[in-house]
């Protein structure tokens, strides 16, 4: 039978998301884009929480509006200088910038 | 009218009419008064007291002020001219005495003056009687206003007279209304029945009834009208125009502002969250795909675009497959270069197509001894050529001899250093000379003969265009360096170093220190800026002071001339053996000192002293002792020597404990590679630490920090190598010019033993190369040969244009290059480990060959011997000189 996962720390799980190579920052965010823990600076993770809030919802709402069966499991952002990777939840948004491999 | 009554008026005008006496206002002046008044009977006179006592007027006896007139008979009057005649005072108005009816005269003394003179003669019966009458009513009037005081006012009602007309009877008749025809009164009457009766309107035809009424008929009358023939009308044609209004509400700008902060969570409310299950939850689900998509992304890089990264860029400039040098311009100065050759090449830094050459004579020492006398006529020079006049140099610049190297300064042009074959640093400053350099037109404006002519046929006059620039400092003999300086560099002006090699930060912004290595086996730092004098010298510098200086030549370094020693004099030597090194070339390392923030300062205070003038006509002692040494900063750097050797030394001084002299470190490192004299020690323009040494038959390059040998060491050409130059834009190419005139073009990335393309250039020795960049497009190579011609080639795009990548091709092959060498190290030391280990086990073999017994001896032999044998039978066979013994079938067994 399968065994439930072990349920690791907050703590753990964030260090280790951390101890990837290249990654820049680990932010989580509630729903309403409101920071709850970061691997940086307030001011920048609220500027960073609040505009990738936008960006969730429009894109989770896109997806359900194509097919409501759909929903949204991942979301990454590919831009010259980093990547911004964001896992979405009923209750909160995991945000991690990589620095890409070029 | 009124006869002014200083002249004695002599008419005597007898008024019609009443007199009447005004009396004088009271004016300021009495004869103002006298003025006023308007008496035409009235003869001022004047009566001496003779005539007084005559007529008993005497004043204040006969005549006083209450009766100040006297009746005075005609007769007397008379005798009194019979007597007096023409001196009797009343001569004057005898005519009116003559003519005045009465007997008496009045006589009225004129107390006041009033009239002009002291009495006056009232020439007629009615002014007497005037005056004797009314003076009492003037007299009362006057006193009346003189004393202010009313009297009762008598009321007199109004007497009727009759009335007179003056004619305004026939005013009123003529207003009046009268009737004119008499007045006709009619009567008309009627029944009185009548009166009151309704009364019936009817209708009537006024033409039925006769008479009943009297028309005036209308008739064209045929003189007043008027054909009118012409008739002047205007239209216009006019566009409906509708006039509409309506009203729109305006809607006005408003600034309007919101302020608003972002919501966020305290900390505790934090902590919460972080100690909730749903959070821990969450994250344990979401991490597996995050970790996923991180480790996708170093796995590999999905955006890649290969096609893009396959091909090289399709944008080349001119054919692909030209990758030769073009040859673009020579110069040679038929004039002055006769024998000469070529030492040094420079490019100006910042004017295009202005390139500086350094000549010298060809003459081993002997020669030059023997030949000094012709020598010493010839100027050495350094001229400067530009593209658009390959006959005529711009400038040439004078030294005392012949300079072996050059370079402009970095932070101003206009200074050049230059290094002597006698050991003397010479210093130019062509500032004055700038906007001549800057504005080169072409040669046809100078020359007035357009064509080249023979050599024979060109006078000296022609170049009298071309000006000598006399050098303005050259360094102190004595204290310099003894023999040729065979190269000179200006430190970077980020730094500046003191006399004990420490380094500072350069705080004046421009280059002010120049280091030099000569064939003294020294190697010396200057100081461009006057250090501060010490006493002992200010007698030598008197002395100097008398030397006049040519007024031509600016005074920048004034301060030098002549008197100029080094900072710092290193010596590199050997060791205990006499014989130095002799160095040939230097390479500093060129790490620029300050970090983003100090540049910062530096590019301010750069911008202020770009308003004040030249910096090099400021120059201050340096800051060195004010500052901190700067610590990590590398004060290596590389030498290349006569005899081929590569030492990578240090350039701080220490103090000998012994002597306490200041002494130059040990050499960090030396290595004999070359097998010839080191012409150039260069350092890569893309990487700090690679540098390119060239000497003798081979080339080497090193990686400042690898200790234990070049990365790259070439075998031995078939010529001998005389000059090379890093590409300025290509990673791994390198030029290298040799002795018979072939330029070899090296591409590392093509091929590492040996060169990738030879050009010929010219028949002879290559001197020195020199590649500049002046567009993307357009880059050149000077070449300077031994017969004292500067070639210009032009780059090809090929050679040019780096591919792709190339940096980072290139150092990848360095690094590969330290592997191979770190690999060469183990190796070695791996080698050594099995040498050891062979020696030992040989020591052991030897030991035990001598204890082995016969019977084994006997039973190796055996053995060799069926060996033997074995091998004869093979080789039998192989030759087929027997036959393989067959096989027994199956059949038999």
């Amino acid at each position: 039978f399968l065994h439930p996962p072990p349920s690791w720390d907050v703590e753990e799980t964030l260090k280790r998301l951390q101890s990837q190579k290249r990654v820049q920052v680990i932010m989580v965010v509630n729903t309403e884009g409101i920071p709850i823990k970061s691997t940086m600076d307030n001011p920048t993770t609220t500027q960073y929480a609040n505009l990738m809030h936008n960006f969730i919802l429009k894109a989770w709402s896109t997806v359900r509006e194509i097919d409501p069966q759909n929903d949204l499991t991942f979301l990454q952002i590919r831009s010259k200088k980093n990547e911004i990777m964001i896992a979405p939840d009923k209750n909160y948004f995991l945000i991690v910038i990589q620095d890409p491999t070029e | 009218m009124c006869p002014r009554i200083r002249k004695k008026v002599q008419h005597g005008s007898k008024n019609a009419g009443t007199l009447v006496w005004i009396p004088a206002p009271p004016f300021s002046t009495p004869r103002e008064g006298k003025m006023a008044v308007c008496h035409p009977e009235i003869y001022p006179l004047v009566l001496t007291t003779q005539t007084q006592e005559i007529f008993n007027c005497r004043i204040d006896e006969d005549v006083t002020d209450e009766q100040p007139y006297k009746l005075i008979k005609k007769e007397d009057i008379f005798a009194d001219f019979q007597n007096r005649a023409a001196v009797s005072d009343f001569y004057p108005v005898r005519k009116v005495i003559q003519e005045y009816p009465g007997d008496e005269l009045l006589v009225v003394y004129d107390k006041d003056f009033r009239y002009g003179l002291n009495f006056y003669l009232i020439g007629t019966e009615e002014g007497k009687e005037n005056y004797l009458n009314p003076p009492e009513i003037a007299e009362e009037q006057e006193d009346y206003k003189e004393h202010i005081i009313e009297d009762l006012y008598v009321y007199r009602p109004p007497v009727s007279k009759p009335w007179v007309s003056l004619g305004s009877e026939k005013e009123i008749e003529e207003e009046s209304v009268k009737e004119s025809t008499k007045q006709i009164t009619y009567m008309i009457s009627r029944k009185r029945s009548k009166f009151g009766a309704p009364i019936k309107f009817s209708d009537q035809n006024a033409s039925s009834v006769k008479d009943a009424y009297i028309e005036c008929t209308a008739y064209p009358d045929r003189n007043f009208t008027l054909k009118q023939l012409e008739k002047d009308v205007g239209m216009q044609v006019v566009p409906k125009v509708k006039d509409t209004s309506t009203q729109t509400r305006w809607t006005y700008p408003k600034n309007a502002t919101t302020q608003y902060y972002p919501r966020e969570f305290s900390e505790e409310e934090k902590e919460i969250f972080g100690q909730s299950k749903t959070l821990s939850d969450f994250l344990n689900n979401v991490s597996v795909s995050v970790e996923i998509a991180l480790q996708q992304n170093e796995i590999m890089n999905t955006f890649v675009d290969d096609w893009k990264c396959l091909a090289e860029e399709e944008s080349t400039f001119g054919d692909k497959t030209d990758t030769h040098l073009k040859e673009y311009q020579s110069f040679t100065d038929l004039h002055n270069l006769k024998e000469k050759m070529v030492t040094s090449v420079s490019w100006h830094p910042t004017i295009y197509g202005l390139i500086a050459v350094s000549v010298a004579v060809r003459l081993s020492l002997e020669e030059r001894v023997h030949f000094s006398g012709k020598l010493l006529l010839q100027p050495s020079l350094i001229l400067f050529w530009s593209f658009s006049d390959p006959i005529h140099p711009q400038l040439m610049l004078e030294s005392p001899d012949d300079i072996f190297c050059f370079k402009f300064c970095p932070s101003d042009p206009n200074i050049i250093a230059g290094g002597c074959i006698n050991g003397q640093i010479v210093m130019w400053d062509i500032t004055a000379h700038a906007d001549r350099i800057e504005n080169i037109k072409t040669g046809g404006s100078r020359s007035k003969k357009a064509t080249l002519k023979p050599m024979f046929l060109l006078e000296p006059d022609s170049n009298k265009e071309a000006t000598y620039i006399r050098h303005c400092a050259v360094s102190s003999i004595e204290n310099g360096h003894k023999k040729v300086i065979t190269d000179i560099h200006w430190l970077p002006d980020t730094f500046e170093i003191n006399r004990m090699g420490s380094v500072f930060e350069n705080r004046s912004g421009i280059c002010c220190q120049l280091v030099t290595c000569s064939a003294d086996c020294t190697i010396c730092f200057w100081d461009i800026r006057p250090q501060k004098a010490l006493t002992p010298q200010s007698v030598e510098k008197k002395k100097e002071e008398n030397i006049e200086i040519p007024f031509d030549v600016p005074s920048t370094f004034l301060h030098l001339d002549l008197s100029w020693k080094p900072l710092i004099k290193i010596r590199l030597s050997k060791g205990e053996t006499s014989l130095d090194h002799c160095p040939t070339k230097l390479s500093l390392n060129e790490d620029s000192l300050c970090k983003s923030q100090d540049k910062v300062l530096l590019a301010q205070s750069k911008t202020v002293k770009a308003g004040e003038m030249n910096p090099y006509y400021n120059l201050e002692g340096g800051l060195a002792n004010h500052l901190k040494p700067i610590e990590d900063f590398c004060t290596k750097f590389f030498v290349g020597t006569e005899e081929g050797g590569v030492i990578y030394t240090d350039w701080k001084m220490e103090r000998d404990s012994e002597t306490g002299r200041l002494m130059a470190k040990k050499p960090v490192n030396l290595y004999t590679v070359h097998d010839g004299a080191v012409h150039t020690v260069q350092r890569s323009p893309f990487y700090k630490d690679i540098v390119l040494t060239i000497g003798g038959w081979n080339v080497a390059i090193w990686k400042e920090g690898i200790s234990t040998g070049p990365l790259l060491q070439s075998s031995c050409a078939p010529k001998k190598y005389t000059a090379g130059h890093w590409s300025l834009t290509r990673p791994g190419v390198f030029y290298i010019g040799r002795e018979d005139g072939y330029i070899d073009i090296w591409d590392l990335l093509e091929k590492t033993h040996e060169p990738a393309q030879s050009q010929n250039i010219c028949i002879t020795m290559i001197t020195y190369i020199k590649p500049w960049t002046f567009s993307a497009k357009q880059q050149f190579i000077a070449i300077a040969d031994y017969y004292g011609t500067l070639h210009i080639l032009e780059i090809p795009w090929t050679l040019s244009h780096p591919s792709t990548n190339e940096v980072s091709s290139m150092n990848y092959y360095f690094e590969r290059e330290v592997k191979h060498l770190e690999y060469i190290e183990q190796r070695k030391k791996i080698r050594d480990q099995e040498k050891k280990e062979m020696e030992l086990e040989l020591e052991k073999k030897k030991t035990k060959t001598y204890q082995k017994s016969k019977e084994q001896l006997e039973a190796e032999l055996k053995m060799d011997y069926e060996s033997y044998l074995e091998l004869e039978e093979t080789t039998l066979i192989n030759l087929g000189f027997l036959k393989v013994a067959e096989k027994m079938s199956f059949m038999d067994l």
